[in-house]
This record gives C-alpha cells, sequence and structure tokens, in this order.
C-alpha cells in the first residue's frame, strides 16, 4: 500500500482531533505505519481546525500531510479553507448537513449528513466524529472494521459503547453505499 | 508501565514514559506550549511511583526546585519552551557549575521572545551551547522520532546522572506533538545509571574530590553528609575560594569531563552514506524532511545520504569530517537562520562546499525545498 493521506477538517469541538487518533489507533492495530498530526493554537478553538493522519506500510519520514489523497469537510469555514487542496483523483466527504453548495472538481464528493444523522438517528451530536470514522472506512477500507471498532472502544468513556458502536455501523452503512 | 505492544504515542508523552523508566521521580516545572503534556502526565504519573510533582511559580523556581531536589539524590526532569528555558538559564549555570544532576527538556517553538507558541522551530541550538555565563560543560541531545524521545530521555537521565552534567533534550513542536506508531522497551531491558557515592565517612567527605574520572562522588543532602553548594568557584571542600590555581582546576575538570567522554556522549547516524557525493545535516524535525528528500532523490540517481547528530552538544566532529572528505558538497537544512550550520562549516569547510537551507517562519522545512537546494548546487 501506498502512504494514503488523511485531513479531517472542521470545526474545534467536533472531536476531528479524537477521530483522527482513533483513525491512528486502529492502523497500528491493522500492523500499519502511521503519523498523525493536528493544529494547535487560535485554531483548536473554533474556526477551521484539522488533524491529518497519513497510512502507510513503509515508514513514514515526513510527519505532515503534503497535499491529502482523502478529505473529510465537516464545516462551511473548514470547506472554504482546505476545501480545494486534494490530490487528482481524491476523494472528498462533506457533511452536507454543515457545508451547502460545495464544489471541487478535481476529486470525487461523497456527501453524507452526518451532524444531521448523530442527531436524528443516534440522538446525540457528539458522535458525529465517529459516523464520519465509520463512513471514512466504509468509503476507503484503509483499515478493517474490526480494528476500527477496538480503537473506538479504547478511547471512549465506559457507558457510551452502545451508541458509539451504533454510530460507527451507521457510517460504515452510508460509506459503502 | 510500558509492554512490547505497538501503539500509538505523542512525542511528548514519549519523553515522560523515558523519564519515568530511567527513574525521575521529580519533576517541578511551570507549564508552556508546546511542552505541556509533559507537566500533565508528569502530574498524573510520579505521584502512582511515589514521587513528587509540583507545578512552581514561575520557571526560575522550577529550576531551582529540581536541583534542590537533585541533591536529595532523586533522578528530576523540568521541561518547558523558548520564553521559560531563557528564563532558566542562571540555574543552569549554577547546575553545571555546582555538578547537580538535572534533564531540562525543550520542546522548541518559533522565537525569540513569546515567538509563536504553537510553531516548531530549532532556534535554540546554540541558546543550549551558550545561553547561559560563562565556559561551561553541556550535553544537548535532539530526537527526530517519538521512539527517539523515550531513547533519548533515558540516555539524557543516564548522562546526567553519570557526568553531572546538564542535559537538555531539544524536542521541537513537531516532534513533540507528532503521534507515531512506536514499540517502546520492557523496562527491565534498559540500562540504568546511578550517580556516584561516597563510601567514606561523612566527617571525611569532600564533595569535589575527585580521581581520574574526573566525576566527583555526590552524597545525598539528608543523610549525614555535610557539603557546602556554591556558585563560586570552589575548591574540593566545596567551599569559596578566590585563588585563581583553584579557579583554573575546576574550570579545566569542568570542561574536560566532556571531552574526556566525548566518544560515549557523541551519538550519530549515518544514512545511505556509503557513496554519498552530497551529504545532508540534519537533526529533529528536519532530519524527517531529509530522509524524504533523499529517498526522492535516490530514485533520481542522486547519490545523496544524511549525518544525523542524535547528539547535537558536544558535537560528534570527527564522524562528519570523514564523511566531508568523500562528499563534494554538505548541506545544512535547519529551522533557524544558520545556527548548528556554522559548527558544521568550520569542521567540513577544507573538504566540501558548506551550504545552508534556512527557514525560521514556524513552517516545517519540506522535502521539496530540501530536493530545491541540492537541485541548485548541483548545477
Amino acid at each position: 500500500m501506498e502512504k494514503i493521506q488523511f485531513r479531517l477538517s472542521g470545526t474545534g469541538g467536533q472531536g476531528l482531533i479524537t477521530a483522527g487518533i482513533i483513525l491512528g489507533e486502529a492502523a497500528v492495530l491493522d500492523n500499519k505505519e502511521v503519523i498523525q498530526t493536528q493544529s494547535y493554537g487560535p485554531e483548536a478553538r473554533g474556526g477551521a481546525s484539522k488533524a491529518e493522519v497519513i497510512i502507510s506500510n513503509d515508514e513514514i519520514f515526513y510527519p505532515k500531510v503534503s497535499v491529502p489523497d482523502f478529505l473529510l469537510t465537516m464545516s462551511q469555514e473548514a470547506a472554504k479553507k482546505y476545501g480545494q487542496e486534494i490530490k487528482e483523483g481524491g476523494i472528498i466527504l462533506v457533511d452536507s448537513s454543515m457545508v451547502s453548495n460545495f464544489e471541487n472538481p478535481q476529486a470525487k464528493i461523497i456527501e453524507i449528513p452526518i451532524t444531521k444523522l448523530a442527531r436524528e438517528e443516534i440522538g446525540k451530536n457528539f458522535v458525529a466524529n465517529i459516523i464520519a470514522l465509520g463512513a471514512i472506512v466504509g468509503i476507503t477500507k484503509i483499515v478493517t472494521f474490526e480494528s476500527l471498532k477496538e480503537a473506538v472502544l479504547n478511547r471512549i468513556p465506559t457507558g457510551s459503547e452502545e451508541i458509539n458502536i451504533k454510530a460507527l455501523e451507521l457510517g460504515l452503512q452510508w460509506g459503502s453505499m | 508501565m510500558t509492554d512490547k505492544k505497538a501503539r500509538l504515542l505523542q512525542g511528548n508523552h514519549a519523553c515522560t514514559l523515558g523519564a519515568l523508566a530511567a527513574g525521575v521521580r521529580f519533576y517541578a516545572g511551570y507549564p508552556i506550549t508546546p511542552s505541556t503534556e509533559i507537566a500533565e502526565i508528569m502530574s498524573e504519573e510520579l505521584p502512582k511511583l511515589g514521587g513528587k510533582f509540583i507545578q512552581m511559580e514561575d520557571e526560575i523556581a522550577s529550576m531551582a526546585c529540581i536541583l534542590g531536589a537533585s541533591l536529595t539524590g532523586k533522578k528530576v526532569l523540568t521541561a518547558s519552551s523558548g520564553p521559560g528555558i531563557s528564563l532558566k538559564q542562571e540555574n543552569i549555570g549554577f547546575a553545571a557549575m555546582t555538578e547537580i544532576p538535572c534533564v531540562i527538556v525543550n520542546v522548541q517553538r518559533l522565537g525569540p521572545s513569546t515567538g509563536g507558541p504553537t510553531s516548531p522551530a530549532q532556534g535554540d541550538i546554540m541558546q543550549a551551547r551558550w545561553g547561559t555565563h560563562g565556559d561551561h560543560p553541556i550535553i544537548a541531545l535532539c530526537p527526530s522520532s517519538v521512539k527517539e524521545c523515550f531513547d533519548l530521555t533515558v540516555t539524557a537521565v543516564n548522562f546526567t546522572e553519570k557526568y553531572r552534567v546538564p542535559v537538555y533534550l531539544m524536542l521541537d513542536e513537531i516532534v513533540g506533538h507528532m503521534r507515531e506508531k512506536v514499540v517502546l522497551p520492557n523496562p527491565e531491558e534498559l540500562e540504568l545509571v546511578e550517580r556516584k557515592k561516597p563510601t567514606c565517612a561523612p566527617h571525611e567527605y569532600k564533595p569535589y574530590a575527585t580521581d581520574e574520572s574526573l566525576i566527583p562522588e555526590m552524597a545525598d543532602f539528608g543523610t549525614g553528609y555535610k557539603w557546602h553548594v556554591t556558585g563560586l568557584f570552589h575548591d574540593e571542600t566545596g567551599f569559596p575560594s578566590n585563588s585563581s590555581q583553584v579557579a583554573e582546576r575546576l574550570m579545566s575538570r569542568l570542561m574536560n569531563k566532556i571531552e574526556k567522554y566525548k566518544d560515549e556522549i557523541c551519538m550519530w547516524e549515518e544514512i545511505q552514506t556509503d557513496d554519498a557525493e552530497l551529504l545532508l545535516v540534519a537533526y529533529g524535525c528536519t532530519a524527517r524532511s531529509a530522509q524524504e528528500a533523499i529517498k526522492l532523490l535516490r530514485a533520481e540517481g542522486i547519490k545523496i545520504g544524511l549525518f544525523k547528530p542524535k547528539t547535537i552538544w558536544p558535537f560528534p566532529e570527527l564522524p562528519l569530517e570523514k564523511l566531508a572528505q568523500q562528499a563534494k558538497h554538505v548541506i545544512v537544512p535547519e529551522m533557524n537562520l544558520g545556527q548548528l550550520y556554522y559548527e558544521i562549516d568550520r569542521i567540513c569547510k577544507d573538504k566540501a562546499q558548506v551550504s545552508g537551507l534556512f527557514k525560521a517562519n514556524g513552517e516545517l522545512i519540506t522535502p521539496g525545498e530540501i530536493i530545491a537546494k541540492v537541485k541548485e548546487v548541483l548545477s
């Protein structure tokens, strides 16, 4: 497998850094090489924020995403800031309940109403990041679903297993469509 | 604490685990971005191991506090970044003069002054060497991966306990904050160094008497050994002296501690250097960009390699000199406006053409920028 570069973008508070860490931990469980980085500072509180994950079979040297193969965008501002930076033929997953009028002719765009699904199907806004993770893995198969599930369960507070797994499966289902 | 399973770990976290595995049981500090995770994790983990964590009122006090703890026999560490490291300088000099073991982690951010709190930089390389006044011994180690953050923290603690010289661990915002897959060694696999303690009776103890090792035996405060600790020039008894002979003898012993053990202290890696006509010299996060650039340039048939110092002070001079003899060009990418470059130029200038690639805007030097510089040098 070649090096695959993910950029997860949205607003501070949407749990994208946690999502990046979970994706990275799932890749470790699959015995892949992985580096995860994030933007800090004023960006981390509101505004456009991002987490980056690079997954590869070979050793990864340069730790930052140069041009992403896969972009998740979960806010209008993040879509504006990062939406045009994508590899030719890359994939952009757009949270259609948060981002409108998004275009990028270079990429394959997949629209899923992630935040709306979290609110209406699960009843908790905060699982939007977990739905997004399920969708990412449904679309890319970058890690096995078993590893993803294990990585989620390792990170979430006790007592929230059921809704998180439900969210993950819902995301996977939408991503696999 | 650690098991032999691959895990995703942050550089600052790995540094903390390395410190705990090496036996650090006392931390005093004042949190500052991008080093804060080290203080946070220490505050959670140290009490579980019977250790102590203190958040002090400022950076100067933090440095003083770890020195006091070290005098009682504890292995100690503090972490900070540029503005805090500047404040610690007076007491770092005191540690060098009084030979109190201590590790200072500097997770470098863009300076000068408060600069860029969340921006990576390598601007404190010369500060590590000469930040405090007067000639003094210092050791500085520089990791470029999460695994090296663990390993070199263990080494830093060992070095400071063995040589009684302050040891800097020079991380940067990238290496400190990124998460990477690592497999950590089991604690029993680590070789740990304990400081040499006196065997004589307390009333016979001369705290700064040395044999050919040049390293005096250090008694723990509170165990009946009484001694005087001063930043003034002092003789074997530890008491101040105005004698120029005493000053000269102490100064030369302090500096010779580094000289004598240079071969043990200097660590470096040579990557694809066997046939290298072009040599990159890079450390910390920049070494990663260099390795990526080498991978791409080698694919084009360019014979290029990397010299990666893990010890930056004292600088591993001889191995670099040897490599420079076979190379036509040496390029030094660093995230400052030329610091280690001058040391490397001094070592290599009679053997190869030395150029720098400098950047100090809070962004990592990219492999593309290194490739462009290589092509410029080759044209």
